[in-house]
């Protein structure tokens, strides 16, 4: 926590009697990529907004190497950001726009444009110098918001969902392209975002955040592979939460649940004891479907199925869970795909993922 | 059906040519009859003459009258714009307590009566021992061309982005530099257009001017007293057709100005910055 290169420490937020965050502490680490990861309304934009200085904290103190920059307004800090709309000055051209921020630098016209020219070549944007701002697409826009924020050599580039506007795409293309050149810069990224794919494939950690708190913070994978809570693991790709009751506690849990009866799984760290509620998650690669029984398979109904291309995702109902579904994705199934189809479900409980509810 | 259509078109047509010339027939009548050489204003024509002009240019007092409404004129656009600018900005940005009674406030002599406000101010500035004058005039006009300004310029500042501001304090520019170097370029047309509205209404507000002013009257006042002088009359035509042509100038440069201005205006900053 001493070495962190951004501290935030107890941040609350209140508007009139809305709490948009709510007493948060984090420590982002100097070069890293850090997503904050959250339903729409959850806070994540008002803690970016309250970093880069628009809007003061009610309660907190943030610091970034060190010096508390809590009360230090927008302009002065060491901070920049790419706002969700680009904010491109409309009545400037590209090069005005990306050299804004040079001003105070005083700096003479040829390092001034051999400055835009560099930010302009990093963003792929040569030659685009006297573009006007109302000649450009939604991902022209996106770049030139970023040579112009990274024209300031920031210590911390803010960025407010900057790609949720472009197409699908687009949109992958520039996540590579985004990710390349925070290191190849190695300023310190904080990306906010509602969109998990993106969060996963761009990150080097995630806060995962809802109602103005936090609910997990970690790697990508470990929020993918071991979600800390129902809550985290709902919103974090698809996932198969069963209820479910323990039935004994030793070196594996025993938990019986209306779809797949009895399965022994991990503790998880998970205090539990007989008896307790308990959820147990499961990605829907996870578990497999056979059109012969194995030992261990258990018999259940097809109710629909959806070819994606390189999967197939199956929803299926066990024998003896009434209603409750549960999701497959698997490549190679081979059997008759109608609904009302039987088939053999497998799996292997050493991937299940104990939760308290 | 095509038969409906097309009678429906011709009567729309003929009713849009006759409202048009209601509008402005009569003001063509205006230089039509300040160069005819006749010291009534009637048909048929007499003949063709510059007299009047020459007439108006040799009036002293016109020339007075004149320069007093355009001082006037001037210091009501640049300080209700000014006062608009400031307003507008403020109603536009924050949200004040008691916003709406304030504005609806600052609106109110849109509905008031004018005759009313110039008479209340007019006891106002004589209880306060305050003299008549071109400043009272002035006054009294700053007072009914606020509104107008604010209503103009509220609309352009909510036009533009509040991120853009934003994103100038982000790249290090403080709240004048912001202001001027993205505020005021994109406001611009509309500070454009509240100087020009201004300026207009002050230049030919009568009732204002005539409670509030003293013996030296602006161009409105002066030209009603020349009305009561049969003689003095074409004078007064050809000085109202020389107002029309400013009119038509004013107008079509502004227009001019603003469309230069949403093409044109990106190399601005470059002086700038």
């Amino acid at each position: 926590m001493d070495n962190a290169f951004i501290e935030i420490a107890s941040v609350s937020k209140s508007f009139g009697n809305v709490t948009a965050v709510d007493n948060i502490s984090l420590a982002i680490q100097k070069g890293e990529f850090f997503s904050l990861l959250g339903p729409s309304g959850c806070g994540k934009t008002t803690l970016l907004r309250i970093l880069g200085g628009f809007e003061a904290p009610t309660a907190g103190k943030i610091m970034i190497e060190g010096q508390d920059i809590t009360h230090m307004p927008a302009h002065l800090r060491p901070t920049n950001m790419v706002f969700q709309n680009y904010a491109i000055f409309p009545h400037l051209n590209v090069e005005q726009n990306v050299a804004y921020g040079l001003r105070q630098q005083k700096l003479s016209r040829e390092e001034q444009t051999e400055k835009v020219s560099a930010a302009l070549a990093m963003v792929q944007l040569e030659g685009f110098d006297k573009r006007g701002a109302d000649e450009m697409s939604g991902g022209q826009k996106q770049r030139v918001a970023l040579a112009r924020a990274l024209i300031k050599r920031p210590k911390v580039l803010l960025l407010d969902e900057p790609l949720g506007a472009l197409d699908k795409k687009l949109r992958e293309e520039m996540q590579i392209e985004l990710r390349m050149l925070q290191q190849q810069v190695g300023i310190t990224f904080v990306f906010v975002t509602h969109d998990q794919d993106e969060a996963l494939t761009l990150s080097d950690r995630i806060a995962v955040m809802n109602e103005g708190r936090i609910l997990q913070q970690a790697p990508p994978r470990d929020i993918y592979e071991r979600p800390s809570s129902r809550e985290v693991a709902n919103f974090i790709g698809q996932m198969n939460l069963l209820t479910g009751t323990v039935e004994s506690v030793g070196e594996q849990v025993v938990v019986s649940s209306a779809e797949l009866g009895s399965v022994s799984v991990d503790t998880n760290n998970q205090n539990v004891h007989p008896g307790d509620r308990v959820t147990i998650a499961i990605r829907p690669e996870n578990l497999s479907l056979s059109d012969v029984p194995t030992a261990q398979a258990l018999p259940v109904t097809l109710a629909a199925s959806a070819f994606w291309g390189h999967t197939t995702h199956y929803r299926i109902i066990p024998e003896g869970a009434g209603t409750n579904t549960l999701d497959v994705t698997q490549q190679d199934y081979h059997g008759s795909q109608n609904s009302g189809d039987r088939a053999w479900l497998c799996f292997d409980s050493s991937n299940f993922l104990l939760l308290k509810d | 059906m095509n038969r409906n259509m097309n009678l429906a078109a011709r009567i729309l047509g003929t009713y849009a040519v006759i409202y048009v010339a209601y509008l402005y027939l009569p003001v063509l009548f205006l230089p039509l009859f300040s160069f005819n050489d006749s010291i009534y204003i009637s048909f048929p024509l007499r003949g063709w003459t510059l007299k009047w002009y020459q007439i108006m240019l040799a009036n002293e007092a016109l020339h007075r009258a004149l320069m007093n409404s355009l001082k006037v004129g001037i210091t009501t656009a640049l300080i209700s714009t000014f006062l608009g600018i400031l307003g507008a900005r403020a109603v536009t940005r924050y949200r004040l307590p008691g916003q709406k009674p304030v504005v609806g406030a600052i609106m109110l002599p849109l509905v008031v009566p004018e005759i009313i406000l110039a008479m209340a101010l007019l006891i106002l500035i004589l209880r306060l021992g305050g003299s008549l004058g071109l400043v009272s005039i002035a006054a009294g006009h700053i007072l009914i061309c606020v509104p107008f300004a604010m209503v103009v310029l509220m609309s352009r500042f909510e036009g533009f982005n509040r991120s853009l501001e934003e994103a100038s304090h982000d790249l290090g520019e403080n709240a004048w530099w912001t202001f001027w170097r993205v505020t005021f370029p994109n406001v611009l047309p509309g500070i454009v257009a509240s100087l020009l509205l201004t300026f207009t209404i002050s230049f030919d507000e009568f009732i204002m001017a005539f409670f509030l002013g003293s013996t030296d009257p602006t161009l409105p006042v002066f030209m009603w007293n020349q009305l009561r002088f049969p003689k003095l009359l074409p004078g007064v035509l050809a000085l109202g057709a020389c107002i029309l042509i400013a009119s038509v100038f004013i107008v079509l440069l502004a227009e001019w100005f603003r469309r230069r201005n949403t093409s044109d205006a990106k190399t601005g900053d470059m002086i700038i910055g």
